[in-house]
């Protein structure tokens, strides 16, 4: 058993945890946070995106410990005060999601994407979620959801949100 | 799958590491951004009984200039090498292969190091680590050993890193002013390369001084493909001069035949991306 420390969604946790447990399953099992999903568990599909210290990772290709004295930042840490973060706002008014499975992971790419490129072509979009696969929605509506949130998190758009923030990947 | 338990240790200098290797015998392995070898842990292709962890050790991290050379520390990041101004102004071929490597999250993980190490014959880092003549250093229980790439590679993915030796930065030449491509064919976004062209090329006044190509997946190991090197230098760039040129990289390459591609295929592919590869390189 390895000791370690790690603030998720802005919360302090200390945990014994065994060093083959995955972040993913730390975070599913030992803290409940199951709105980040295993698809795949080959690393290929990206459903378990988290960001881990701002940088986008897959949580089934982490060890928890590796995780120890991180801060980490999962989809049910986004929204503030009840309101949804403007790209999970964004797929839902673009209908961005049939099944909704990699919906987790999409939206937490997406926030490191825009964070790295505030206002991305279509192509830079389809490049930058890469390593999300979705097998329902052909991705047309992921990527126009990616595009509309751009739009409403440029300084001076009226989104409500405080999406600086989140977007630096800042646990909380 | 859930891996099978192992031991885990996490030093912070490379000595600790080195030791922590050799007190951990033959089942020790080593841990580097893990993109790979979770997966296999994972999988359960492999079983370690001890794991050793290289994230805590800072000195292997970064990018520095020594005086001729370009020195990327093993567990600098795909993320970092892609970022890094020195490596783009002067190992252009480096970062180009490096955007192309697996998508964004693997790359903010996964290291330079690690993957070299692993020597995936797919993987994209292998080939222009060859084409660049790079210097891989090693520690081990004797100290610090310098290996040439074009000995670093002995098969498929089997490296000259001994089982108690660490992988602790690659050494590049500078190539500044050349122009670099790297081109690979895959079926889908963030699918391993089917076959790949490493090409870095040095042209002045409409002639080519200098050309050095890697392929990946053209044979266990990268290679060189010398051939179109040599009937490239000298001659006046044109499409027609590089499109000949190519004819001659897949002399000397075994390719394997798999699901994706049959080896004259592959055969193919290499003539064509290598002339691709070429030609962006030089424009």
């Amino acid at each position: 058993m390895a000791r370690i420390r790690t603030t998720v969604d802005g919360l302090v946790y200390e945990d014994d945890v065994e060093p083959r447990m995955l972040l993913v399953q730390y975070l599913r099992e030992r803290l409940g946070k199951t709105g980040t999903v295993i698809g795949c568990d080959t690393s290929n599909c990206g459903a378990c995106t988290v960001h881990l210290d701002g940088l986008s990772v897959k949580s089934c290709s982490v060890l928890a410990v590796q995780a120890n004295g991180s801060e980490v930042l999962t989809v049910e840490g986004l929204e503030r005060d009840g309101q949804l973060h403007p790209v999970q706002q964004a797929f839902h008014d673009n209908h961005a999601l049939q099944c909704g499975y990699c919906t987790p992971g999409m939206i937490m790419q997406s926030i490191d994407l825009l964070g790295d490129n505030p206002d991305p072509t279509e192509q830079e979009v389809r490049e930058g979620i890469e390593g999300n696969l979705c097998r329902c929605t052909g991705y047309q509506n992921i990527v126009r959801a990616v595009q509309d949130a751009a739009q409403k998190m440029k300084p001076g758009a009226s989104a409500s949100q405080p999406a600086t923030s989140s977007v630096a990947g800042g646990g909380a | 799958m859930i891996p099978a338990s192992f031991d885990y240790v996490r030093p912070t200098s490379v000595a600790e590491a080195v030791q922590a290797l050799a007190d951990g015998g033959d089942d020790a392995k080593i841990l580097a951004g893990g993109q790979s070898f979770i997966p296999v842990l994972r999988l359960r292709m492999g079983d370690p009984s001890l794991v050793v962890d290289l994230g805590g050790i800072a000195e292997l991290r970064g990018v520095r200039e020594e005086g001729d050379k370009i020195v990327v520390g093993a567990m600098t990041t795909h993320h970092d090498v892609t970022r890094d101004d020195l490596l783009n102004q002067h190992v252009k071929l480096i970062s180009e292969a490096t955007k192309t490597v697996a998508d964004f999250q693997v790359r903010h993980r996964g290291t330079l190091g690690g993957a070299l190490a692993h020597a995936d014959p797919a993987g994209d880092l292998a080939a222009p680590t060859l084409a660049l003549d790079a210097e891989f250093v090693i520690a081990g229980p004797d100290g610090e050993r310098t290996v040439a790439s074009a000995d670093f590679f002995e098969d498929y993915f089997t490296t000259a890193i001994g089982p108690q030796e660490i992988l602790t930065a690659i050494r590049f030449p500078k190539y500044t002013g050349w122009g670099a491509r790297y081109e690979k064919f895959n079926r889908v976004a963030q699918a391993w390369s089917i076959v790949a062209v490493a090409a870095t090329v040095k042209v002045e006044g409409g002639t080519i001084t200098d050309a050095r190509i890697g392929l990946t997946n053209m044979a266990g190991t990268p290679v060189r493909a010398r051939g179109v090197e040599s009937a490239l230098v000298g001659q006046t760039m044109s499409e027609e001069t590089v499109r000949a040129a190519a004819q001659a990289a897949a002399e000397g390459t075994s390719p394997t035949s798999d699901a994706d591609a049959g080896s004259d295929y592959r055969e193919h592919l290499a003539k064509v991306l290598t002339g691709r590869a070429v030609l962006a390189a030089a424009g």
